[in-house]
């Protein structure tokens, strides 16, 4: 490691001693409490400085510093503010509104915007300059992520959330100067890039200059027609993010109230995608099972994160036969209701409107992929509401979650073991798939059913289990697909062998996914505190939960008897597996 | 299950290839082979340029895929030097100057007559692929202001009624050029 040498400088008169590896910005807010304006810095992503808005003036520098890129040095005397500073960090922000819309009332991000509230901050209440505004189409029309690159401040923020986390690089500024434009190659829409519709990108944009593709007035408009059977099913990782967008405190558990809150948006069924979570876990495990028999087509990838699915289709094809086959547990749960639920209840599947409440965007991609379509070619999942679409339409509809009573999931697709509940976190399905495997192995449950070791909360984790004398397994755990990257390199270049791998693409697991609230003041995506806050709420409820095995969750034991047959069986395999297919354009690894 | 059935990076390479020359795909793997592929990128591009004339989308991703620099970072830069042109240029370039002389000799007026006879905006090419229009500064003819050029060939007190003429005749020559090679 090397040695950090501490420097002693001044900031606003105070002296202060810091190692010289620190940024004033940083020096500033952790020795002092002072909190510098910025847009464009993000601590867990490069250094841009292209935002100008932490401007600071350094003695002896005849011009403003960029306080994020800045390093600290021996004997430095800082100003942060005082009236020229503040003059020109409006002035700077006053820039940047003239080249952006003035379309914040009616704007997605409107009361949660970065550039709003340093605006407001900064003490801008006329806008002086009037010039020229860039003009950019709205691509309002992929599948997953939209565009509106007018409302883009050039922060790059996106650009380096898909280069570091992702891996994906599907971003980059594209021209210069004026006309410059952050777009994927070739100015593409997102649908034919090498995106893999994480949204992350969206979740990074101070402004909405990226959103999730709107399926709320789809939702709506079933709501409103009598002749529809509409039918929610919420995604393990919503129970922990719905309260933030009720001011409830970070990490508490709010599945009971967002059912009662979708009943009285007007659902017919409140069902609970936990259940095919436990379900995917049975069908995974025994699909496990089988090919460690067999010793073939290991490691086992998990393939419950469409992101990941999609990185894997565009970037790694040759790993595709590794993939389980076992459809995310969104999928199975829509494929269900439009068979065993359509047959049960005698409602024509045609006049099922499915709803998956997902902390995802890329679900919204992953519902039109035409292998899980119904033979006629409607999708199995009709809508994919994110995190915030739900909060909004929840609101909306004038409803305040904080002061509902708790409302019960509809059976039988409803019951869930706690292994389903921790899928929303990483390691979660790996911790889920040991509770069953080692049962299966030894014939006993395991006595500790937290297999902590598996919770990668730092990204990338790889570790030896054993399970007894004869078998130890190999597992690899990655969120966030350039942690992925260096498990699936190891694996393509035969460096390293292991029997399962899982892995989500979102930083956290989809607690971080792109679809969930942007964090309240205080916090930052990739933030370690909120994700484990919202870790902590899918862990608690676990604990809490009398089944925590999927393999003894009632409600499943019951299904394949009555409906299913045997895991990985002929009808489990129709309605519960799918298959992948390299995909271009394809990725720059 | 062959492992090899689902992974496209052969095929994906050969077509790389076949949209660039062999000596530019030896170029690019050559690159390869040095410290930092990436930092070539730049010297690439101009041989591609050098070859075709201009830097196709084709191209773009040939080279974006045999260097392997994300796709993204290689239009980035494609777009951002204005030495880079993304589209064919035109059989004849006609410059027309735009520099003190020539501007205060009327060149603004001569260079909205070329815009309108063409149909076309400064920087762009004929769909017929025909004409492409650029502006220039001074080519070191101001005696003759205002000069437009045409390829290699200077035309010397331009005004904007001879421009028709102008075009006209480089049209016939096409197709007199074009006979000929049929013959």
């Amino acid at each position: 490691m090397s040695q950090e040498n501490m420097v002693t400088l001044t900031i606003d008169g105070v002296k202060v001693t810091v190692p010289d590896t620190m940024t004033i910005m940083e020096a500033a807010e952790t020795q002092l409490g002072i909190r510098i304006p910025r847009l464009c810095y993000h601590p867990d992503l490069s250094i841009q400085g292209s935002c100008r808005v932490c401007i600071v003036d350094v003695k002896g520098i005849p011009f403003y510093q960029a306080s994020c890129a800045v390093k600290v040095a021996q004997g430095m005397e800082v100003e942060t503010n005082n009236p020229a500073i503040r003059q020109a960090r409006r002035d700077i922000v006053e820039l940047l509104l003239d080249n952006h819309p003035r379309a914040c009332l009616t704007c997605d991000r409107d009361g949660n915007c970065e550039l709003q509230n340093v605006a407001y901050a900064t003490g801008v209440r006329e806008r002086l300059f009037a010039g020229e505004r860039k003009r950019f189409p709205i691509e309002n029309t992929n599948l997953a992520v939209d565009r509106d690159p007018e409302k883009c401040i050039l922060c790059g923020r996106c650009v380096r959330i898909c280069d570091e986390v992702q891996g994906v690089h599907n971003l980059s500024q594209q021209g210069r100067g004026f006309h410059t434009l952050v777009a994927p190659a070739h100015d593409a829409c997102m649908d034919d890039s090498v995106c893999i519709q994480c949204g992350q990108c969206v979740a990074a944009c101070p402004t909405a200059a990226f959103t999730e593709h709107d399926h709320t007035e789809e939702v709506w408009k079933a709501l409103a027609d009598p002749t529809k059977h509409v039918v929610a099913h919420t995604a393990p990782a919503i129970r922990a993010t719905i309260g933030e967008g009720f001011g409830m405190p970070l990490g508490t558990p709010a599945a009971g109230k967002l059912v009662t809150a979708l009943r009285r948006l007007g659902f017919d069924r409140v069902f609970d995608t936990n259940f095919s979570a436990d379900l995917t876990i049975i069908e995974e495990a025994n699909e496990f099972m089988q090919r460690f028999s067999k010793n073939e087509r290991l490691p086992l990838l998990t393939s419950c994160s469409p992101g990941w699915v999609n990185f894997l289709e565009k970037f790694y094809p040759e790993l595709i036969p590794n993939a389980s086959t076992c459809r995310s547990p969104m999928a199975m749960m829509s494929s269900l209701l439009k068979t065993y639920y359509a047959e049960k209840t005698g409602i024509d599947p045609k006049d099922i409107f499915v709803v998956a409440i997902m902390p995802c965007t890329a679900k919204k991609f992953e519902c039109n992929r035409p292998e899980l379509c119904m033979p006629d070619g409607t999708r199995e999942t009709d809508a994919v509401l994110t995190t915030r679409e739900t909060i909004w339409m929840i609101k909306n509809y004038g409803i305040d979650l904080r002061h509902l009573p708790d409302g019960e999931f509809d059976s039988p697709l409803g019951e869930s073991s706690g292994g389903a509940d921790i899928f929303g976190t990483t390691g979660g399905v790996m911790e889920a798939a040991l509770r069953v495997a080692v049962e299966k192995v030894t014939g006993q449950a395991p006595e500790n059913m937290e297999f902590t070791e598996v919770r990668a909360v730092e990204g990338l984790r790889e570790r030896e289990l054993k399970v007894n004398d004869e078998l130890t397994l190999r597992v690899g755990v990655a969120n966030g697909l350039t942690n992925a990257k260096q498990l699936l390199d190891a694996v393509v270049k035969g460096e390293k062998e292991y029997h399962i791998i899982e892995i989500m693409a979102c930083p956290g697991g989809c607690i971080g996914g792109g679809g969930q609230p942007y964090p309240p003041e205080g916090y930052r995506i990739l933030d370690k505190r909120l994700l484990a806050k919202r870790a902590e709420a899918l862990y608690k409820i676990d604990q809490g939960k009398k089944v925590r095995s999927s393999g003894h969750n009632p409600a499943i034991l019951n299904l394949y008897e009555e409906y299913l047959g045997e895991p990985g069986g002929e009808k489990a395999h129709r309605l519960l597996h799918t298959h992948y297919a390299p995909r271009l354009p394809r990725g720059i690894r | 299950m062959d492992v090899k059935v689902t992974d496209n990076r052969d095929e994906v390479f050969s077509k790389s290839k076949e949209a660039l020359t062999p000596e530019i795909v030896a170029f690019i793997e050559d690159c390869t082979q040095k410290q930092h592929p990436n930092s070539h990128l730049i010297n690439v591009l101009h041989k591609v340029q050098g070859h075709f004339g201009y830097l196709g989308k084709e191209q773009l991703d040939a080279v974006a895929q045999l260097l392997q620099v994300p796709t993204a970072k290689v239009t980035g830069v494609a777009t951002f030097y204005h030495f880079f042109r993304l589209e064919p240029r035109g059989r004849f370039v006609i410059n027309i100057c735009l520099g003190t002389a020539c501007y205060v000799k009327g060149a603004e007026r001569v260079c909205e007559r070329l815009c309108d006879e063409l149909g076309i905006h400064v920087g762009e090419t004929t769909p017929d692929g025909m004409f492409s229009l650029e502006g220039t500064r001074c080519v070191g003819t101001c005696g003759l202001a205002p000069v437009v050029l045409v390829n290699d060939t200077v035309f010397g007190e331009v005004t904007p009624d001879q421009i028709p003429a102008l075009i006209e005749s480089h049209i016939k020559k096409a197709q007199a050029m074009e006979k000929e090679s049929v013959v």
